[in-house]
């Protein structure tokens, strides 16, 4: 793995606040997508506001491209793009001319050709003479995202890209994200969507109160963290879980009334587990009259993590 | 510093500094011709016809460069202080933070639009003065040199208070609570000769009376302070205002966390 990123010792203290980041280390490859995963005030936006240049850090060294951002920034900004968690756009320009805006200020030539492509692949073409303000905001999102690629960013920095959006639009975007990981960009995100890392993310970091709790593949990470709970209500009352349904983890209730599944296999795994049980349910024609799943919620991990002590 | 100077990102400041003044175009050049008429009227008509000349010129005259300052002083720095504090109170600040841009292309894109669009307000009140009375300028090219460098020197001044500025309220107070008693104080509409002794040195003290001497040496050819102090305050004060700003990005105060 080439690094693109490397963070060490990172440590953030604000004026009269918090400590924000507490001596992170973190290397990023070229090409991949990792995903920031972590509650409210975590340090998520602290992190990614030290590497852009927001956030001045009290101690440790960020590198980019093998350069030094506290000498070299000028030449690494211009790889570097951002968007950010808090939606702030001028909301008197137009589409277009925020977005040219963006390229000149990263120290590119005017391409009209690179506009149009851009704002064509985020939908915001026919939009590109609306003022800002006249936009909804998921296209509003959208053009933060574009004034970001503007200057075709090596290495793309993603605040929680899909808060505040809405289902079809976060598929759509998570598929624009996929483009650019194979059009080479590197990218972090930030998210508090389990399944939104589950999708997209090649590695997971978690972090909580400033300190990377742990770096892990995704894969790896999803076997350890995802669950998924289900609870089956019975017409009929049993005295034990039948046989035919020992291969799954199953709990009756002491009523006999209730089968409650708990698979931890990660999220997706589980969620075709608890999809199989129900069609074994009716196969055995065992009746049941409601159906509750329910996946881990990121807090649920946390909570376990830190009990590990990890 | 010029180690990959970003002069496109300094052209992309520029332009989007200057569109966003023409958004506004008519109000900008709507309220600068009003004020400027009002004050002829009130000053040149109804005062200057009671006043012949003042030192062989015309009262009508006289007043055209204090007028031309009291409008541009402000105009600039309000303008340039809304230029950063906007940015700054709505979050779209974190492109200009994040971008390869360091203070000098920063202030050349902000601080050149501001210079163009005062020079476009200067020329709209001297048109708008050429309907109310005959006037001559002395040295235009220094005139013209001379309001570029004032222009500057405001818009970095503005440019600091909208970084300094921590709500609206500090933005309209520093024009209208400091710059605009001391530009009406500073000679605008009268010469300070004109004053009682104890008053006289008091104005002295006023450095707008430099800055709109300065300007009215380079209309008329007559000054009431040595103009060569004029031009040191103005370089001077445009120093400290770009000093100052240096220090804001070197540390960072109140723009990065
Ligand atoms: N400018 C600031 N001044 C002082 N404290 C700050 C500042 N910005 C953030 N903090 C504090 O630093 C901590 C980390 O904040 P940060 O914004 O990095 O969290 P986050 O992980 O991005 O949270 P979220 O998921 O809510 O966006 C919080 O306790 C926050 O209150
Ligand atoms: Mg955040």
């Amino acid at each position: 793995m080439e690094p693109i990123l490397e963070i060490s010792g990172l440590t953030k203290r604000y004026a009269d606040g918090p400590v924000a980041l507490d001596g992170v280390d973190l290397t990023i490859g070229k090409g991949e997508i990792f995903a920031l995963l972590g509650p409210n005030g975590a340090g998520k936006t602290t992190l990614i506001g030290a590497v852009c240049g927001l956030v001045r850090p009290s101690e440790g060294t960020i590198r980019a491209f093998g350069m030094d951002l506290a000498k070299d920034w000028r030449s690494a900004r211009r790889r570097i793009g951002l968007v950010p968690q808090e939606m702030a756009t001028d909301m008197f320009s137009k589409v277009i001319d925020t977005v040219s805006y963006s390229r000149g200020l990263f120290g590119l030539p005017a391409s009209p050709a690179r506009i149009e492509e851009i704002l064509r692949s985020l939908m915001l073409w026919d939009k590109r003479d609306s003022q800002i303000r006249h936009l909804s905001g998921g296209m509003k999102r959208r053009v933060l995202i574009a004034k970001a690629l503007a200057h075709d960013p090596e290495l793309l920095f993603l605040d929680e890209p899909t808060a505040g959006v809405d289902v079809e639009l976060r598929r759509d975007m998570w598929r624009q994200i996929g483009a650019m990981r194979a059009a080479g960009t590197t990218i972090i995100l930030t998210t508090h969507y389990i399944e939104e890392a589950e999708e997209m993310a090649d590695r997971v970091g978690v972090i909580d109160k400033g300190r990377l709790l742990l770096v892990e593949d995704k894969a790896t990470l999803m076997a350890r963290m995802g669950s998924v709970e289900a609870v089956i209500t019975l017409e009929a009352p049993l005295a034990d879980v039948p046989a035919r349904l020992a291969a799954y983890p199953l709990t009756l209730s002491d009523d006999g009334l209730k089968l409650t599944y708990r698979g931890h296999g990660g999220a997706t795994e589980a969620k075709a587990e608890v999809a199989h049980l129900v069609q074994a349910l009716v196969e055995a024609r065992m009746g049941f009259s409601a159906l509750d799943t329910r996946q881990s919620s990121l807090e649920d991990i946390f909570v376990d993590l830190v009990e590990q002590g990890v | 510093m010029t180690r990959g100077f970003n002069l496109r990102g300094t052209f992309a400041i520029f332009t989007f500094e200057l569109m966003r003044a023409f958004r506004t175009f008519f109000q900008s050049i709507f309220a600068p011709v009003l004020t400027t008429s009002l004050y002829f009227i009130v000053f040149g008509a109804a005062i200057g016809g009671k006043m012949s000349s003042v030192g062989g010129v015309s009262y009508g005259a006289y007043i055209i460069p204090g007028l031309l300052l009291l409008t541009l002083l402000g105009e600039t720095t309000s303008n340039a202080s809304f230029g950063i504090y906007m940015p700054r109170f709505t979050g779209t600040i974190y492109e200009l933070l994040s971008a390869p841009v360091g203070v000098a292309e920063t202030l050349m894109g902000f601080v050149g639009a501001a210079a163009v669009k005062s020079l476009i307000l200067a020329a709209i009140i001297l048109v708008t003065a050429s309907f109310f009375v005959d006037y001559h300028i002395a040295h235009p090219i220094l005139a013209l040199g001379y309001v570029v460098l004032v222009a500057a020197a405001f818009a970095l001044f503005g440019f600091a208070l909208g970084i300094w500025a921590d709500g609206f309220e500090k933005l309209g107070i520093v024009p209208m609570l400091i710059l605009q008693p001391l530009t009406f104080l500073g000679g605008t509409f009268y010469s300070i000769d004109m004053l009682p002794d104890p008053w006289r040195r008091v104005a002295l003290a006023n450095p707008i009376v430099y800055l709109v001497n300065g300007l009215r040496w380079t209309f008329t050819g007559k000054s009431d302070v040595n103009i060569w102090a004029s031009l040191a305050l103005t370089l001077g004060f445009l120093a400290l205002c770009a000093g100052a700003i240096a220090w804001m990005f070197k540390t960072g105060w109140r723009l990065r966390s």
